[in-house]
């Protein structure tokens, strides 16, 4: 997909006019599918731009977007870049607090928010920061009794916005015709796990750049569905639905709520898909428990076939060369059990399929795999645009990133940090030279703070944190993350922290997965109230073991990590939670203030305690409080000797 | 995409409009238990009006007598001007009063989507034939009662288990639905008997809201009867109290809360509940 476009709303002009009546945008809204054209996209973004410029918005301000995904918010942002403005998505989850500091960092006076809910939190926030003046919602539902200054629905923007346009002629297409490629495209808030969010500048050119390559390399068409659901704030749905959408020109689809996306899934059937790990986690999850369920010849039909489809399908899926026995085999599981399967998914006309932001484990991509989905993974961060490493077609491996991008250097530091040099490399932090001087040294390489080693074929692999890496007392290297994620695999264990930094041995809190134990537990009649109650089931904990113990054997296989298994654990009495702030918003665990929370738990394992009475604040979704208490057992494992000469 | 809401009146604020139901002199027995006992109470348009009582009080009796349920022996009924002896069930139907039940009494098997069509039975005009063979007209009027459930759904924000039949439904979003099917029916007037009971503070939550939004855009008027009288002193805009059929109260839920008859009968013996 070749494009002379050097902003965004220079190529939505493209697409309006080269596929006027080609399918832009979609949302299910009453039960039925709405679409918008290319041509239509550009007059609803004309009327938009417009209406924001009556309202004052000019060259150069920040929007702030806040809400599900929404056609009309992705118009949002295309409207801002039309002005020469800088759209600044937000996570529409954030408690107020979070979102102000953002806000205010970005001095953001305008936003276009999609309901009720976020009005309610940007008035609530005008205490903290009273430089928002403009707020423009699109869902009008609840919203007639609203009498503040400042508040005016879409629509009626849109409206405003075709009489100025009138009243203006010309300004809009003079407008897009001032804009330049290095102009700031968007502002992305990194995730914050260390510290404060940082705002990251992307220019036009980079995003396009990333978005091409991305188009490139998978030869992707304006043919494409993907689904839109991921929130709008984080660089991966920038990629996919905004900059790879309009380089392409392909048909961003938005789900009907957050509830019923795996239905919009498999009605939309998407050619070219996006989840994070945990998502195809879930979605095997959920077929293994509605197997467990399923008749006898179901079930029988389905683990026979999948054994075949584990032999030769990701052979199949590389082209490798398979005996005809097996053909015949797979070709009827096809018909028989992955077809459908693949159906229900809503994975039938998946091109290509990507996952990346944590580890995904080798039974899960080989699952998908194995059936016909090409899983790949990619490795990319915010101040990338997501773009530095990519899996080419038939060099797949799960426990690697791919290969660098075309365009982009990738060099190890001495102690194993990732650096990389892309066009696609962001301008610098939004106001914080300092961070930015920090993050992008003297030579142009963007430290990444990831650690990672390249393998035999050039495949780069990502261990850890580089900052989180650390040493044992007897000298080994202990990788914590490397840890969790073996841990993680297990569909039992939700979450996982590693401690061992500084320490004799290594220990872990764990997670259960409420969904997969709970069920476990049904089919062996174990009664349970609730999480806190399952979680410290005696049973419970003897499958955790089982589980930690088969880590510690595989651990003790790799001469490098043999020396980190883990000898003690314990099951949290909660669920770790963004509420919380033990996890951040992409779900990522947040080890330093985990360690201070439970500092006492740490203290028992390390102490040689059996249990340890514990008392924890938890705030509830609609913003209260309240105190979960429990004695937390602790167990000890067995541990493995290193099989040292495993070296190679 | 904008919500488009059913045709409503707008009445801004809390105001409520002239009584459209008034009950007079209500009296009704089962052989020798009298379950109401001379009641006299009114409701007014867009208002919401709560009944409440401790267990056997008559208040589930009292709705079923506004909407034809049961006969009373005595006293008459005015609704929107007209005087009757008594309601049918049909009749108060098709004249604007829907309704939800203590026990859920939906069609289990059928799907969410299907439950609410149901409730639009009233308001189809062609005939069997023509719907069985979904022709013509009847298909014109399908699509149109459809978009109306539509709308329910997308208000009550039950999308996802718009195709889930309803038996396979948590308490709480089952209790969602036959809402969503009384909605349905465009009534003048809801009645809700205990549309929380049994429900977390969540789901409570979740309701109230929905009640609020339904008497504030369509412009119903609700009674309703509830146990939880947090909810009911929230959102009420009148109460009724009754005690072993009797009415010992009515008011503003301000006046009843300070009632002496009231705090003896429920409030205060009961434990403050």
């Amino acid at each position: 997909m070749q494009t002379q476009a050097t902003t965004f709303p220079r190529r939505l002009l493209e697409h309006a006019r080269e596929r006027p009546g080609h399918s832009a945008y979609r949302e299910k809204y009453l039960g039925i599918w709405q679409s918008w054209t290319w041509a239509q996209v550009n007059d609803e973004v004309r009327a938009l731009a417009c209406g924001l410029a009556a309202l004052g918005f000019e060259r150069g301000m920040r929007l702030a977007i806040i809400g599900d995904n929404r056609p009309r918010l992705y118009w949002s942002m295309l409207a801002a870049q039309c002005l020469g403005g800088v759209p600044v998505p937000l996570y529409q989850d954030a408690p107020a607090a979070d979102m102000a500091y953002v806000l205010e960092n970005a001095g953001i006076h305008f936003a276009i928010v999609e309901d009720q809910e976020q009005v309610d939190k940007l008035l609530e926030l005008q205490a903290l920061y009273p430089g928002i003046t403009q707020i423009v919602f699109d869902d009008e539902r609840g919203m007639r009794h609203y009498r503040q200054p400042g508040l005016m629905s879409f629509s009626r923007l849109q409206e405003a916005g075709r009489a100025w346009d009138s009243a203006h002629p010309g300004f809009y297409d003079a407008a897009i015709e001032a804009g330049q490629g290095s102009d700031h495209a968007v502002i992305l808030y990194t995730s914050g796990t260390t510290g404060k969010p940082k705002g990251v500048c992307q220019t036009h050119t980079a995003l396009l750049a990333a978005g091409s390559g991305g188009v490139a390399f998978e030869k992707l068409t304006e043919r494409e569905n993907v689904l839109s659901y991921l929130p709008m704030a984080w660089v991966g749905d920038c990629l996919f639905s905004f900059a790879q959408a309009l380089v392409a020109g392909f048909t961003v689809n938005c789900p009907e709520s957050g509830e019923t996306v795996m239905t919009d899934l498999r009605e939309i059937g998407p050619t070219y898909y996006f989840a994070p790990p945990r998502i195809f986690e879930n979605m095997l999850t959920q077929v293994m428990i509605r197997m467990e369920d399923a008749g006898t010849i179901k079930r029988a039909m389905f683990h026979r076939f999948m054994a075949v489809a584990r032999r030769c399908g990701a052979d199949l899926l590389d082209g490798r060369p398979v005996p005809l026995g097996d053909r015949l085999a797979y070709a009827l599981g096809q018909v028989l059990v992955y077809g459908p399967l693949k159906n229900v998914l809503g994975f039938s006309r998946v091109k290509v399929a990507y996952t990346a932001g944590a580890a995904i484990g080798p039974d899960l991509f080989r699952f998908y795999r194995s059936i016909g989905v090409n899983l790949k993974q990619f490795y990319g961060s915010t101040e990338t645009c997501a773009y530095i490493c990519l899996q080419p077609d038939g060099q797949i491996k799960f426990d690697s990133v791919g290969m660098p991008a075309p365009g982009v250097d990738v060099r190890l530091a001495e102690n194993g940090e990732v650096l990389v040099k892309s066009p696609t490399l962001m301008e610098g932090y939004y106001q914080r030279p300092d961070a930015t001087a920090e993050a992008i040294d003297a030579q142009g390489f963007f430290h990444t703070g990831d650690a990672g080693v390249f393998d035999t074929d050039g495949h780069l692999r990502i261990i850890d944190r580089a900052a989180d890496v650390g040493k044992l007392n007897h000298g080994a290297i202990f990788a914590p993350n490397y840890i969790e994620n073996k841990l993680k695999f297990f569909p039992f264990i939700k979450e996982a922290v590693a401690f061992g930094d500084g320490r004799d041995m290594v220990c872990a809190f764990l997670n259960i997965d409420l969904e997969a134990v709970g069920n476990w537990a049904e089919r062996r009649g174990l009664a349970y109230s609730g999480y806190t109650d399952l979680a410290a089931h005696e049973q419970t904990y003897a499958l955790m073991q089982e589980c930690v113990e088969q880590v510690n054997a595989d651990l003790a296989g790799e001469a490098l990590m043999g020396h980190t298994q883990i000898h003690r654990f314990l099951v949290l009495h909660k669920e770790l939670d963004p509420d919380d702030d033990e996890l951040t918003r992409t779900r990522k665990v947040r080890r330093k203030f985990i360690a201070d929370k439970y500092a006492v738990l740490i203290d028992a394992l390390y102490g040689g305690k059996a249990s340890q009475f514990i008392t924890t604040q938890v705030k509830f979704e609609d913003g209260r409080s309240g105190v979960v208490s429990a004695d937390v057992r602790i167990a000890d494992c067995r541990t493995f000797p290193v099989v040292t000469n495993a070296a190679a | 995409m904008q919500m488009n809401e059913p045709d409503v009146h707008f009445h801004g604020g809390r105001a409520t409009g002239p009584v459209i139901l008034d009950l007079r002199h209500i009296s009704l027995s089962f052989g020798g238990v009298k379950a109401l006992t001379d009641i006299s109470f009114d409701v007014r348009q867009h208002e919401i009006r709560a009944i409440i009582g401790p267990n056997g009080a008559g208040k589930s009796s009292m709705l079923n007598v506004i909407n034809g349920v049961y006969r009373p022996q005595q006293g008459e009924i005015i609704y929107r001007g007209q005087h009757r002896k008594n309601m049918d069930c049909y009749g108060a139907a098709k004249s604007g009063i829907a309704r939800t039940f203590q026990n859920i009494a939906l069609f289990k098997g059928m799907t969410v989507l299907d439950n609410i069509m149901t409730g639009r039975n009233l308001k189809m005009t062609s005939n069997f034939l023509l719907q069985a063979l979904y022709w013509g007209p009847a298909r014109r009027e399908e699509i149109a009662h459809r978009r109306k459930c539509e709308e329910i759904i997308d208000f009550l924000e039950i999308q996802h288990i718009r195709k889930t039949p309803v038996g396979r439904l948590p308490y709480g979003l089952q209790k969602r639905v036959e809402l969503g099917r009384a909605l349905a029916a465009e009534p003048e007037i809801l009645l809700l008997d205990e549309p929380m009971a049994g429900m977390n503070v969540e789901e409570k939550q979740d309701m109230c809201r929905f009640i609020l939004d339904v008497n504030d855009q369509f412009g119903t008027t609700i009674v309703l009867i509830e146990h939880d009288m947090g909810v009911v002193m929230d959102i009420s805009d009148r109460v009724v109290v009754l005690d072993y059929g009797c009415k010992i109260g009515d008011g503003t839920p301000d006046e009843v809360r300070a009632n002496p008859d009231v705090i003896r009968a429920y409030l205060g013996d009961a434990g403050g509940h």
